[in-house]
């Protein structure tokens, strides 16, 4: 329990450290970096589940309805500011959570997974087969405003870091708020004893659908940012393989900071660009023997090699 | 008139696949509480080495009505193979962990089995289509259909029937039984539990790479199969309640009838009818259509 | 006057099966009541259904005057009562302490305590208070599934305290202790609900331990109650010792 909030005495730095980095980047470094900390924004969401024992397969929906959400704001109703299309993703992937968590609190286990994989797969299925959404294409996303501020795509890819950075700073100063009160306490409290968190007087039902939501308006920010980054979205960023991703990068990561999901992604995202493009044939396999060893020696994931020493015998 | 004939045909047909894609992933969980996400990845294989083998067979000119056992031969091959080194290399090392974390090691598996057939394989389409062109069409309420697919119905019956009499009747029935009701008990009444997981691990296997095989025939086996058929599997077993193979064939009519429905009435839900079935049927019974109900206690 | 709890004619079902009938059960402020019976006879049916882990199929319970029958488990917590567990229900993972300070934190936090750390001076401090009050401090920080079983009794019902309920209902709180330990957990138990005016319920095998213990005794038979009043006329009913305490019962202990 005390490794809970470690970490956030760091956010300051780390996050302060990469918007100055971000100044001296070359574009496709910040591309990057915008990717790593998008991605690792729905990582967080996933590790706060995880932390319950609850496993989403289907996270890429709300990464899919934030992304969305940024695309059809601006190809129909033609609004081009970050902020904004960042608060309406985040309103839009909240409405969706709200709702779909009333059925999802309900589920554990392999039953929690595999109808959080069955929601994101109706949204695959509605976005392939819908001209309006795009289909199977999807459609092109234009670089976005800042408040009024309309910079040229190399400004706006730097813009977009800044913005990134600022929403992985908050999101993780939120998460570790979070985990550290009574209600962040009973994620592992429930994964514990369900009976005895009933008869302290909580609804466990309540603490679930309170976690589901945040999880899913972090993976909603971390699909606009994407969205904005990339400047394309398509129903493969629902599809469940990326459910897999944001799952993987989530065990590879481990619980034990707000940080370490961001680690994980960038570790991820470094792997994918470089295998992607020297071994594409093998660049799964390579991700799947890494999952094995993880499980088998690093259950709690890279950064417990940070705070190995720290962990007295018992 | 004709369109519900083509839809109860066309479901038919496709629940008939549905069912011989899935029922290795049911009967793996059913006896192990695994969910196998490498079925994907066995089915991809089965599929590659079925187009592959009947690639070969056909090259000699040989009796074309030999591609079916050829076909067959390729699946249990594979799958055999394949089945026994996953179980007896992987997933019993993680025996007894969260239920959660071995459906993470399958998905490793998984992702594994996917390269290797690229690699083995190539990323080139393999075309098979001549146990399927060779059985012609036939005409059903004036209608044509693909007497191959017609004829996976059949199939699927007998492979459904073989194992649910297999699992009432005969004796390696009753270990297994035994094994799903209580692992401890049985492995205390001196049945080898290791031995019945691996048993039942390689049937399951062997029908996932089975369903690859007797698909190879009727779609263009190219990379990537394995990654959308694990899901539709998913979404039968789960429909019929996980670990249940009578429940699978529920399933698997379910989703056959209703894509059938929408591919004829309104082919832009086609996908969204799938899971929208699947997503209904867990809201409604959690455990699905055919689980046993578990108790509660405290 | 009304009755802290009153249950009348309580019944309920498992199909076919009768688990408890027509209990009419009334409990005064800071009484202490022991309840008896063989195993199967409906003791541990009873405080489900009063905690609302089970819905009864008739009858009614209130709770100082109000209604609480078929509420869930949080809102009859909420009204004034709590209970501990057979098998005591802890955070396993945790430490004593934390199992507490999260208890702590849930009880003073309202409807989404999401903001202010769990750790802040107040709710340490009460955790803290509770360790001293079951003197428990020895096995402070160590993580519940390796306590002894007496000490993760202790720690079930020092959680179910931190609701400070007006009635605790405790089941078998000394199963699984050996009968040297029975006593001094029982005064324990005893000691560090003192001067809280809490009415204390609780269910028991051991006979000297209800003669020692409880101001009155509820006798179970079937799922229904076939005997109450004093322990020295419960313990004498010659139904009891036929079906409860077995036909030769020495009496150890009852003058003390």
């Amino acid at each position: 329990m005390g490794a809970l909030a470690r970490g956030p005495w760091l956010l300051p730095l780390v996050f302060g450290a990469l918007a100055l980095l971000s100044l001296v980047l070359t574009p496709f470094l910040v591309y990057l970096l915008t990717v790593i900390l998008a991605r690792g924004l729905v990582v967080l969401g996933l590790l706060i589940l995880w932390r319950t024992g609850l496993m989403s397969f289907g996270q890429a929906l709300y990464f899919g309805v934030g992304a969305y959400a940024v695309g059809l704001a601006e190809k129909y109703w033609g609004l081009r500011d970050a902020f904004a299309l960042l608060a309406l993703a985040l309103a839009a992937s909240a409405a969706m959570a709200l709702v779909l968590g009333w059925l999802l609190r309900q589920y554990r286990d392999i039953y929690f997974a595999m109808l959080s994989l069955a929601f994101s797969m109706i949204l695959y299925g509605t976005l392939v087969k819908s001209r309006v959404l795009g289909s199977t294409d999807g459609f092109t996303v234009p670089a976005p405003h800042f408040l009024g501020w309309a910079p040229g795509p190399a400004l706006a890819m730097h813009a977009l870091l800044l913005l990134t950075v600022a929403a992985a700073s908050l999101g993780s100063f939120l998460a570790a708020r979070y985990l550290a009160s009574p209600m962040g306490h009973l994620t592992t409290a429930i994964r514990d004893n369900e009976i005895r968190v009933e008869y302290l007087g909580y609804p466990v039902r309540r603490a679930i659908h309170v976690k589901y939501v945040f999880a899913a308006m972090l993976a909603g920010a971390g699909g606009a940012l994407v969205a904005l980054a990339v400047g394309h979205i398509d129903p493969d960023m629902t599809y469940w393989t990326t459910s897999g991703e944001f799952v993987f990068i989530t065990i590879l990561a481990g619980p034990g900071s707000v940080l370490a999901p961001f680690l994980g992604a960038a570790i991820f995202e470094a792997v994918r660009t470089y295998a992607t493009a020297y071994a594409p044939y093998s660049w799964q396999m390579v991700l799947g023997i890494c999952l094995l060893l993880l499980i088998l020696f690093l259950p709690r994931g890279v950064w417990s090699l940070f705070g190995a020493r720290r962990r007295a015998a018992p | 008139m004709l369109t519900a004939a083509a839809i109860l045909v066309d479901g038919l047909d496709y629940a008939a696949w549905l069912f011989i894609v899935a029922v290795g992933l049911t009967l793996i969980y059913g006896v192990m509480k695994v969910v196998n996400v490498a079925h994907g990845g066995l089915y991809s294989m089965g599929a590659y080495a079925a187009a592959w083998a009947v690639g070969l067979y056909f090259d000699r000119g040989l009796a074309p009505a030999g591609s079916f056992l050829v076909l067959a031969l390729a699946s249990v091959a594979v799958g055999g193979v394949v089945g026994l080194a996953l179980e007896r290399g992987l997933l019993r090392l993680f025996y007894g962990r969260d239920d959660i974390l071995i459906v993470l090691v399958t998905y490793a598996a998984f992702l594994i089995l996917e390269n290797l057939v690229l690699q083995i394989w190539g990323v080139e389409a393999y075309p098979a289509y001549q146990p399927a062109t060779l059985l012609g069409t036939m005409t059903i309420a004036g209608l044509p259909f693909s007497t191959y697919e017609l004829a996976l119905v059949p199939l699927a019956a007998a492979i459904g029937a073989a194992l649910i009499w297999i699992l009432a009747r005969t004796r390696i029935g009753k270990l297994v039984r035994a094994v799903i009701h209580d692992r401890e008990m049985a492995s205390s009444f001196g049945i080898d539990v290791g031995r019945v997981y691996t048993v039942t691990f390689v049937v399951g296997a062997v029908l996932g790479a089975f369903g690859g095989a007797v698909t190879a025939p009727i779609i263009s086996v190219a990379p990537g199969i394995g990654v959308e058929v694990i899901v539709l599997a998913f979404a039968v077993v789960v429909i019929g309640g996980l670990g249940s193979v009578a429940g699978t064939i529920v399933g698997a009519l379910l989703v056959g009838l209703a894509r059938a429905a929408a591919v004829h009435l309104l082919p832009q839900v086609e996908l969204f009818a799938i899971y929208a079935v699947m997503s209904l049927v867990l809201v409604l019974r959690p455990q699905g259509l055919f689980a046993p109900a578990r108790q509660r206690r405290i | 006057m009304t009755a802290l709890l009153a249950v009348r004619g309580l019944n309920k079902s498992f199909g076919s099966v009768v688990a408890a009938s027509q209990i009419e059960v009334e409990i005064e402020d800071g009484e202490v009541v022991g309840i008896i019976g063989a195993n199967g006879a409906g003791k541990t049916t009873f405080v489900n259904l009063v905690t609302g882990y089970l819905q009864p199929t008739s009858g009614t319970i209130a709770f100082e005057g109000r209604d609480i029958t078929a509420l869930p488990p949080r809102d009859i917590i909420a009204a004034g009562i709590s209970r501990s567990f057979q098998v005591p229900q802890v955070f396993a993972s945790a430490t004593v302490f934390d199992n507490l300070l999260i208890a702590c934190g849930i009880a003073a936090g309202g409807r989404f305590p999401l903001w202010r750390p769990l750790r802040r001076r107040e709710l340490l401090a009460e955790a803290d208070r509770l360790v001293e009050r079951f003197r428990i401090g020895e096995y402070r920080d160590q993580p519940a599934q390796l306590l002894p079983q007496g000490v993760r009794k202790l720690l079930d019902i020092a959680m179910a305290l931190v609701r400070q309920p007006r009635l605790l209902l405790l089941d078998e709180p000394t199963s699984g202790i050996s009968v040297e330990e029975k006593f001094a957990i029982m005064d324990l138990i005893m000691g560090a609900l003192r001067n809280e005016r809490i009415a204390v319920m609780f269910i028991e095998h051991d006979m000297d331990i209800i003669a020692r213990y409880a101001g009155r005794v509820l006798a179970f038979v079937d799922g229904t109650i076939v005997a109450r009043g004093p322990p020295e006329t419960v313990l004498a009913d010659p139904r009891v010792r036929r079906a409860i305490t077995g036909e030769p019962m020495p009496a150890r202990g009852t003058a003390t």
